[in-house]
C-alpha cells in the first residue's frame, strides 16, 4: 500500500470517489484533528434523548400496569386453584431489536409495539445518522475513532431498554470527547443512561442504604431485599479501564459496585418510590440517588475512597483512567486496530507512554499512532470489519447517505449489526472473526447489490486506482477489466483482496 | 429461409413508409408493448443459433458443435440450441425472427464500452449521456410512454430526460453464479481468501443453492415483467437485464444455463402477456460477439459479430436475416471473430419505428444520432 492508500484506508474510512490524493498523508491525518464535527447535521437531526427516553418511560409505565394486572389475575386464579401462567414481563429482551416479527413472539403486545417503534423511529434513524456522518465527514480518521470508542464502551441494542438509547451513547458520550481526555469520555459513558440500563447499574442498591433498610422492613422476609448489582463495576474494570489482566480481584469489583450505587437514570418511573428516591426528573437524565447509595468509605485496588455520594465513584473512575494498566490496555487495542491483529510491543509501549505523559489526552495518543512506523507498513495489516467495509464501499461509490432500514439490513446481513454486538465486550477486532467463508459470500452479495444500485454508471477500471492508489495487483485489474458489465466490474473491485483489507 | 441483404435497397424503405399513418393516430394509444432484453457479457451467437450448414462450422467449433444435435432446425442452414425450445416454437409460429452476424458500430472488445454504445446508441463510448430507449419515449404519446426497468436501477439504455420507472423484488436474488465464479478466480492468488472461498462454495453446492437457477430466475423475471406490462395501467416499454453470457471457460454448461433462463423468460413473457402478446415486440441483443473458435479453457473470448432476436406476436417472424459472411479462415474478422455484415442500429431503429408506426428516418436520427448512413431495417413487424 502507498502512504496515500494507508492514510485513506487504514487510518480513514476509505477514499471517497471524489477525494483527491493528499500531498502529505500524515499532515492530512493530523489536520483532521482540527476538522472534526462532534455534532454534524445528520446527528443533530437524529432523535434526541428526551424523545427516546420519553418513549421508554411511557412503555415502562404501561408494562408495569400490565404486570400489576397480571399479578392480580394470578392471585384470583390461585384463589380459584388454577394453574399459574408464566410471569409476563420478566424477560423483556428481543434478539433482533424489533427488526423481525417472529423474534417477538411470546412478548406482550405493549412490548412488541415498543420494540417496533423504538427500532424504527429511534434505532434505525440513528444508524442512518451515524452512516451519513461517516460517509460525508471531513475527518474520516476521527470518525473511525468514534466507532472505535463506541465499540470500546459497547452497549447492545438486543436489550429492550437499550434499543433507542444505544446510539445516543455514541452521540452524547463518545463524540464530544473523542478529541478530549479519555477520563472524561469514561465518565460520560458510565453515566450515560444506555450504559446504566444495559449493565443493570440503574437498579443496583446498596445493601445498607436507606432505601434497602426501608424495603427490608416492609418486605418482612417475604421478598428478597433489593441489592447490589456488580455488572457495570466488573465491566468497567475488565473492559473499559484496566483490562482482564489488570490485577484487580473480586473484592475490588464488589467495592466498586458499592461505590457506584446511586448512579441511576431519572424519569423512567413517576411512582411514589421514584419521588422518594429523587429520580423523578427528566426522562433519561443521569441521577444520583443518595437513598440507594451504599454509605461508607471504599477500598479499591489498595486505595481508600472516603468521598461521600456521587463523588466517590467519580474519584475511582478518575484514578482508573490514570492507571498505567488502563493506558496499556487502551494502547494495545489501538495498536491492534492500526498495526495488526498481533499488536507490536514497541508500538504498544510508545502509545502507553504517550497516554501517561499527556494525562490520557487522546489527540496526543493519536499523534503517537501517526508517528508509529508499525502503522505505516506497506502490506495490509487488517481485514476490514463489515462496518469498515460497508463504509469504504459506500464512500467509494459516492454515496452520501443510506436509509436506516437499508443500513440496518446491510449490517445485519454482514454479521455486524450496528450497536448490537450482543456483549459488553463489543465486536472483535481481528480477521478471524470476520473473514469466514460465509461472511465472504455475504460480502459478495452485498457488493453486487451496491454495485447494481449504481446502475452501471461507474467504471471500476478508473475508480479502482483512485480508491486504492498504486495498490491493485495486475490480477485484480485484469479481473475487473474482464468483467461482463460495469456493475460486475464494480462488484469485483469491492470484494477484491486489496479492498477487503486495509 | 435466409433473406439476403434484406436491409439494402429502396424497396425496403418504401415498405417501412407504409407504417407511417400510425403517427396520425398517435393520440390513441395502440397498446403496443416493447421489451428489450439486454444480454450483458457478449452472448455467443454461434453457440445460440449455429450455422450448421456452413462447411467450416463443425471443424471450427469442435465439441461445441455436438450441442446442436438435438436442436430445432431453422431453415436449412441454422440450428437453434436445444435449450431454446420455446424460441423454436415461436419460430415455427412465425413469431420469432433471428438476425445473425450483426453488430453495433463498436469494434473493440471491452464490455464496458461495448455496452455503453449498445445502450446509448452512440458511435463512441460515453459520447451520449442518455439511452436510445429514453429518446424513443420522446416520439411516443400517452400511455406508450410508460416505461419501466425490471431491475433495482434504471440501466443506461432507458436513462435520460423522460421519466421512467424501475421495479425489482425487494429481496434481490443472491449473488449471481457468474460473479461467484469470477470472485473465486480473483482469490486464487490469495491463500487466505482462496481457502475460505473454496469452503464457502462447497457448502453452497451442498446446500443446493445452485440447483435449477437459470430457468427459475429467467421465468420469474419474465413473469414479473409481464405483470408490469399488463392491463390498461401497466407499462408499455420495459428493459430486462440478463447476465452470465461472458463464457470464457466451460462454455457448454454455462451458455446452456443462460440460454435456458432466456428461453424461460421469453416463455413467461408470452404466457403472462396473454392477448397482449399479439401486439408485443421483444428485442434480445448483446454488446458484441465472441471468438469463432473455442479457446484453451473450453470457452470463447471477446469477439465482434453477434446475433439479435425479435420475438412477439407483432413480429413478422419465421425467418433468419443474415448476410452470411462464412466461417472460413479468410472470412473471419481479424482472423478470429464472426464478421458482422449487418448493423444492429439499423435493426433497432427499423423495428422500433415499424412497431410504433413512426417515420423510420426520423426515429433513426433520434435513436442513433451519430450513425451517418443509417438505413433502418424494414419489413420486420406485421402491419
Amino acid at each position: 500500500m502507498s502512504e496515500i492508500a494507508i492514510a485513506f484506508n487504514r487510518f480513514g474510512l476509505g477514499a471517497r470517489f471524489d477525494d483527491s490524493a493528499p500531498a502529505d498523508p500524515r499532515a492530512w491525518l493530523a489536520g483532521q484533528l482540527g476538522r472534526f464535527e462532534a455534532r454534524p447535521t445528520a446527528i443533530a437531526a437524529a432523535p434526541g434523548r428526551a424523545e427516546v427516553a420519553g418513549r421508554l418511560a411511557a412503555y415502562l409505565e404501561e408494562a408495569r400496569g400490565e404486570a400489576r394486572q397480571g399479578r392480580r389475575q394470578q392471585r384470583q386464579r390461585r384463589r380459584r386453584g388454577a394453574a399459574q401462567p408464566a410471569a409476563p414481563m420478566e424477560n423483556m429482551q428481543s434478539g433482533e431489536s424489533g427488526m423481525r416479527d417472529d423474534d417477538l413472539a411470546g412478548l406482550p403486545d405493549s412490548a412488541r409495539r415498543f420494540i417496533r417503534q423504538s427500532s424504527r423511529q429511534n434505532y434505525l434513524a440513528m444508524v442512518a445518522a451515524r452512516t451519513a456522518a461517516a460517509l460525508t465527514t471531513p475527518a474520516p480518521f476521527v470518525e473511525r475513532m468514534v466507532h472505535f470508542w463506541a465499540n470500546h464502551f459497547a452497549v447492545s441494542a438486543d436489550k429492550l431498554t437499550v434499543i433507542g438509547l444505544a446510539g445516543l451513547l455514541e452521540f452524547e458520550a463518545v463524540r464530544p470527547h473523542v478529541l478530549g481526555r479519555f477520563g472524561d469520555m469514561l465518565l460520560a459513558a458510565e453515566r450515560h443512561p444506555a450504559m446504566l440500563l444495559y449493565l443493570d447499574q440503574a437498579q443496583s442498591v446498596g445493601p445498607n442504604s436507606q432505601a434497602a433498610r426501608i424495603a427490608a422492613r416492609f418486605a418482612r422476609g417475604r421478598r428478597p431485599p433489593p441489592g447490589l448489582n456488580e455488572n457495570l463495576a466488573r465491566e468497567i474494570l475488565e473492559l473499559h479501564t484496566l483490562g482482564v489482566d489488570g490485577g484487580y480481584a473480586q473484592a475490588d469489583v464488589t467495592e466498586l459496585a458499592r461505590a457506584m450505587t446511586g448512579w441511576t437514570v431519572s424519569g423512567l418511573s413517576r411512582g411514589l418510590a421514584a419521588r422518594f428516591l429523587g429520580v423523578a426528573g427528566n426522562a433519561g437524565d443521569f441521577a444520583f440517588a443518595e437513598r440507594i447509595h451504599e454509605p461508607g468509605a471504599r477500598t479499591i485496588m489498595g486505595r481508600a475512597y472516603r468521598q461521600e455520594g456521587e463523588a466517590q465513584a467519580r474519584a475511582v473512575l478518575t484514578d482508573l483512567a490514570a492507571d498505567p494498566r488502563t493506558a496499556r490496555h487502551l494502547a494495545t487495542k489501538l495498536a491492534r486496530h492500526f498495526a495488526g491483529d498481533d499488536p507490536p510491543p514497541a508500538m504498544v509501549a510508545r502509545l502507553t507512554q504517550a497516554y501517561l505523559d499527556s494525562g490520557g489526552d487522546l489527540p496526543t495518543v493519536y499523534r503517537a499512532i501517526f508517528d508509529s512506523p508499525e502503522a505505516w507498513v506497506a502490506a495490509p495489516v487488517k481485514f476490514r470489519t463489515p462496518w469498515d467495509w460497508s463504509l469504504a464501499a459506500l464512500r467509494g461509490v459516492g454515496a452520501r447517505n443510506l436509509e436506516g432500514p437499508a443500513a440496518g439490513a446491510l449490517m445485519t446481513q454482514l454479521g455486524q449489526p450496528v450497536w448490537r454486538p450482543g456483549s459488553p465486550a463489543g465486536y472483535d477486532d481481528i480477521a478471524a472473526s470476520w473473514a469466514g467463508p460465509d461472511a465472504l459470500v455475504r460480502r459478495v452479495e452485498a457488493a453486487e447489490r451496491i454495485a447494481s444500485r449504481t446502475g452501471g454508471q461507474i467504471d471500476a477500471r478508473r475508480l479502482g486506482p483512485r480508491l486504492l492508489p498504486a495498490q491493485l495487483s495486475p490480477g485484480t485489474q485484469a479481473a475487473i477489466a474482464r468483467a461482463e458489465s460495469p456493475a460486475q466490474g464494480l462488484a469485483l473491485l469491492l470484494v477484491a483482496p486489496e479492498f477487503l483489507r486495509r | 429461409m435466409i433473406d439476403r441483404r434484406l436491409f439494402i435497397g429502396s424497396a425496403a424503405a418504401a415498405t417501412a413508409l407504409l407504417a407511417v399513418p400510425g403517427i396520425a393516430v398517435a393520440q390513441a394509444p395502440t397498446d403496443r408493448r416493447f421489451v428489450f432484453i439486454v444480454q450483458r457479457g457478449a452472448a455467443d451467437a454461434l453457440g445460440t443459433l449455429a450455422p450448421t450448414g456452413d462447411p467450416a462450422f463443425a471443424g471450427l467449433r469442435g465439441a461445441f458443435a455436438q450441442d446442436f444435435a438435438g436442436g430445432a432446425r431453422v431453415g436449412d442452414f441454422f440450428t437453434l440450441h436445444p435449450n431454446l425450445a420455446e424460441a423454436g416454437r415461436l419460430y415455427a409460429a412465425r413469431e420469432a425472427l433471428f438476425v445473425h452476424a450483426i453488430a453495433s458500430p463498436y469494434r473493440e472488445r471491452s464490455h464496458f464500452d461495448g455496452q455503453n454504445i449498445l445502450e446509448t446508441g452512440g458511435h463512441a463510448a460515453y459520447a451520449l449521456r442518455d439511452g436510445w430507449m429514453n429518446r424513443l419515449l420522446g416520439l411516443l404519446a400517452g400511455a406508450e410512454r410508460r416505461a419501466i426497468a425490471v431491475s433495482a436501477t434504471v440501466p443506461v439504455v432507458l436513462r435520460g430526460d423522460r421519466e421512467v420507472g424501475s421495479y425489482a423484488p425487494s429481496a434481490l436474488p443472491e449473488a449471481s453464479d457468474d460473479l461467484l465464479t469470477r470472485v473465486g478466480a480473483m482469490y486464487e492468488r490469495d491463500p487466505a481468501l482462496h481457502g475460505a472461498w473454496e469452503q464457502a462454495m462447497q457448502t453452497r453446492e451442498m446446500a443446493g443453492d445452485l440447483a435449477g437457477g437459470g430457468r427459475q430466475n429467467g421465468g420469474a423475471t419474465g413473469a414479473l415483467a409481464a405483470r408490469l406490462l399488463g392491463g390498461t395501467e401497466g407499462a408499455r416499454i420495459a428493459v430486462i437485464e440478463t447476465g452470465g453470457w461472458d463464457t470464457h471457460a466451460n462454455q457448454r454448461g454455462r451458455l446452456g444455463f443462460a440460454l435456458r433462463g432466456l428461453d424461460a423468460m421469453i416463455g413467461a413473457l408470452k404466457g403472462g402477456l396473454g392477448a397482449e402478446w399479439r401486439r408485443t415486440l421483444v428485442l434480445v441483443a448483446t454488446e458484441f460477439g465472441r471468438t469463432a473458435a473455442p479457446n484453451g479453457t473450453g470457452g470463447t473470448d471477446h469477439g465482434t459479430g453477434a446475433m439479435a432476436m425479435l420475438f412477439g406476436g407483432a413480429v413478422d417472424g419465421g425467418r433468419v436475416l443474415a448476410d452470411w459472411p462464412g466461417l472460413g479462415a479468410s472470412s473471419l474478422h481479424d482472423g478470429r471473430d464472426l464478421r458482422p455484415t449487418m448493423a444492429l442500429d439499423a435493426l433497432i431503429a427499423g423495428a422500433a419505428a415499424e412497431h410504433f408506426g413512426l417515420d423510420p428516418a426520423r426515429a433513426g436520427r433520434l435513436l442513433f444520432p451519430n450513425a451517418a448512413a443509417l438505413r433502418p431495417a424494414a419489413g420486420l413487424i406485421r402491419a
